[in-house]
């Protein structure tokens, strides 16, 4: 008895099965969710992301950065996400609308970056956190960036973007050197200063939250 | 172990052995040889390479200096180089020769058109080489398991497609009225594979979906080429070398039908998992944390079915490098995949999620099992390609117990870690549960990096433990190729000498 075509048939449903379920009925079901128009301002959430940032959200692309740094948070009371500053709600599907890739992420090597725009707003930290992690964040297993940064020498006035005053000792130029950011560097410092989902959508307002225990009141175990 | 075995007698439950037969089989292994060789030898270069690349990353985990100034080989790069290195160039190499060597035997048809599989496999390793190339110079698209520039990939889509229709081709040649389940494994995947890929290159590279949803086409893609390329493929080989090797029929029929199906069925929707607390529907990471669960029933029947088809032969463990390797991956499929299922539980993924637990476990999966059952298959198919044996018996030795040793290491390492890492990550949270702590400060960040140091140290000496293994792995295939036919001895290469010759047949 030939089988082959029931078990062809078999082979053929199971994955149109998942295929339809995961992929089509998502698709079709929030695929394409709007952005939300907030008549006071005159703004549609979420943002469109600024050009200079677009730009180096593809270097933090190319660099990998998405294999340390997860973009999601997750909502309170489940893991610690909140507490941690890394939002102050939860992510929702609404907020990644406007990128046309999706960089979500699955490891937390690193802190989630979601918000990172909110925690961290100077450029010039993120300057010198990528020249060398350790100058800000000591014992961080980060990998230095110096390569996105250029050692040249002084040439008439000295550049404003140079950051060589703001390093320590050892990270000092030659006299008559400067140390500045390469458009790459800017780029991605553009991108991470971007980077916040704060508006609250009407998705976002009624997340149920789990009680804490009262603070100074002894817990039964 | 009175059972005689021969080449034939368990290729396919139905055939009585017999010389006509046996000369049959070596005019089919015969032909593939060329195309097999030529997969193999690409496969263990991309061994070597993935495994440097793997070396590199692990130390730049702990040691974040080193190599630091070069931007070809910044973290981010080279880790994907070695994901893709040993996925797209080990394993899927490996898998291919694995796969066509056994639809020939199973098929009991001679190789047509190997010139279609050598172009094909061409093109496959030039895809590689030029996307991996592409990731290191700043190409990737940052999507797991898809990183592959998109200059890249329709090369591998078009090698991939003369692959699946010289399968088809081959099986419908085929003399062999019975479908062995290895059969059903090999088609299977041979045609869900593109569909997936396809799928997940237009969805999310070329005419990317709105939102999130390429995350869930992401995960649907990623978590089911292992689940329906990789692992059928390596079941395929089980199933065939595991029966074969110790020269009796696989204990049920029926189980490994039941095996089948519930896998086709639950794998599919397991991926979903990946996205759990994420911004993505939740009743669709309910249904998938649902089918990760219900995933224990192929693996428990598979598991039962292997284990009886062992019972009163584990004594060949000794003597078969075949069946060491075989048994090993089968065992580690067993494992992972139960901690697989358990790790899609919600307050367990609420840990282990963003943890190196989830890389062992990725681990324990690609390399425990399926590149343990490429091993041991390889073992087993290079001496019927080049009718010479294995040189050395004791590369085969170290190759197994450097491997075994060095992921046994890896995996139980980095699960520890990963689970300290997530309950630091998750304080004070997960401390509120288990009433451990009254405050409300997190573990600050860096704690639960410098915790984490210890055990990625470890990693690196368990990576390099493998590497040995690699090398001697490496050594023996190269010297087996380039000797000459005349010097070898004609007995197989066993680990040692079997009281009786007949009761291995490696």
């Amino acid at each position: 008895m030939n089988r082959a075509p029931l078990i062809f048939l078999g082979i053929f449903l199971t994955l149109a099965f998942s295929w339809t379920g995961i992929v089509l009925v998502n698709q079709i079901g929030y695929g394409s969710l709007k952005p939300v128009y907030n008549e006071d301002e005159g703004t549609a959430y979420p943002l469109q992301t600024p050009g200079l940032a677009a730009r180096g959200k593809l270097v933090y692309e190319d660099l990998g950065c998405i294999y340390c740094h997860s973009q999601q948070v997750r909502r309170p009371g489940y893991g610690s996400d909140i507490e941690r500053g890394w939002g102050e709600r939860q992510s929702v599907a609404r907020d990644y609308i406007r990128e046309r890739r999706v960089l979500l992420g699955t490891m937390r090597t690193g802190p989630d970056l979601r918000n990172i725009a909110a925690r961290q707003t100077d450029p010039t930290w993120h300057y010198l956190h990528f020249y060398d992690p350790q100058i800000t964040s000591p014992g961080s297993n980060m990998p230095p960036f110096k390569f996105l940064f250029e050692t040249r020498k002084v040439v008439g006035q000295p550049s404003p973007k140079a950051i060589q005053s703001k390093l320590p000792e050892k990270y000092q130029p030659k006299p008559g050197y400067e140390i500045v950011p390469t458009e790459r560097g800017e780029n991605l410092v553009a991108y991470l200063v971007s980077l916040k989902d704060t508006y609250a959508y009407p998705e976002t307002k009624n997340v149920y939250v789990e009680p804490k225990p009262e603070a100074g009141k002894e817990e039964k175990k | 172990m009175a059972s005689v075995p021969t080449l034939v007698s368990s290729l396919n439950p139905a055939t009585t052995s017999d010389d006509v037969k046996r000369a049959e089989l070596s005019e089919i292994d015969a032909s593939t040889k060329w195309p097999a060789l030529f997969l193999l030898a690409s496969a263990v270069g991309w061994l070597l390479i993935g495994t440097l690349f793997a070396l590199i990353s692990s130390f730049k985990m702990h040691s974040p200096d080193f190599l630091g100034n070069y931007e070809w080989l910044t973290f981010g790069r080279v880790r994907t180089a070695h994901l893709n290195a040993v996925t797209y160039g080990w394993s899927v190499n490996a898998s291919f020769a694995v796969a066509f060597w056994l639809m020939a035997r199973l098929s009991r048809s001679v190789l047509r058109h190997a010139g279609l599989l050598i172009v094909a496999a061409v093109f496959w390793n030039i895809g590689v080489t030029v996307g991996i190339f592409g990731i290191l110079a700043g190409d990737s698209t940052s999507i797991e398991w898809l990183e592959m520039p998109v200059y890249a990939t329709p090369l591998l889509f078009l090698a991939y497609a003369l692959v699946g229709a010289w399968a088809v081709i081959t099986f419908r040649f085929g003399k062999s009225p019975h479908i062995y389940v290895s059969q059903w494994y090999i088609l299977a995947a041979l045609f869900w594979f593109p569909w997936l890929y396809s799928v997940a290159e237009i969805m999310i590279i070329f005419a990317p979906a709105g939102g999130t949803v390429q995350a869930l086409v992401n995960w649907w893609f990623a978590h089911n080429v292992l689940g329906l390329w990789f692992t059928p493929i390596g079941l395929a080989a089980i199933y065939y070398f595991l029966p074969k090797v110790l020269g009796k029929p696989i204990h049920s029929y029926y189980l490994s039908v039941i095996g089948f199906w519930s896998l086709a069925i639950f794998y599919n929707w397991a991926g979903v998992h990946h996205l759990i607390g994420g911004p993505v529907p939740v009743w669709v990471q309910s249904a998938g944390i649902a089918a990760s669960f219900m995933m224990i029933i192929p693996v428990i029947v598979t598991a039962i079915n292997h284990h009886m088809t062992m019972v009163g032969s584990f004594g060949a463990l000794k003597y078969s490098p075949t069946l060491r390797f075989i048994v090993f991956g089968a065992v580690s499929y067993t494992l992972t995949s139960l901690q697989g299922s358990s790790m899609a539980i919600r307050s367990w993924a609420e840990v282990t999620h963003f943890t190196h637990y989830t890389v062992a476990h990725a681990h324990w999966g690609m390399y425990a099992f399926f590149t343990m059952v490429m091993f041991g298959s390889i073992y087993y198919i290079m001496p019927r390609l080049l009718l010479k044996e294995w040189p050395s018996a004791k590369l085969i030795s170290v190759h197994f117990w450097a491997t075994a040793v060095g992921i046994t290491l890896y995996v139980a390492d980095l699960s520890i870690g990963g689970v300290i890492q997530g309950l630091l990550l998750n304080t004070p949270v997960l401390a509120h549960k288990f009433g451990l702590q009254q405050g409300t400060d997190p573990v600050p960040f860096l704690d639960t990096v410098k915790a984490t140091i210890p055990y990625l140290k470890w990693r690196s000496y368990a990576g390099i433990l493998i590497t040995i293994g690699h090398v001697a792995f490496a050594v023996n295939f190269v010297w087996m190729v380039a000797r000459s036919v005349q010097t070898t001895k004609t007995e197989p290469t066993l680990f040692r000498s079997p009281p009786e010759m007949e009761v291995t047949a490696q």
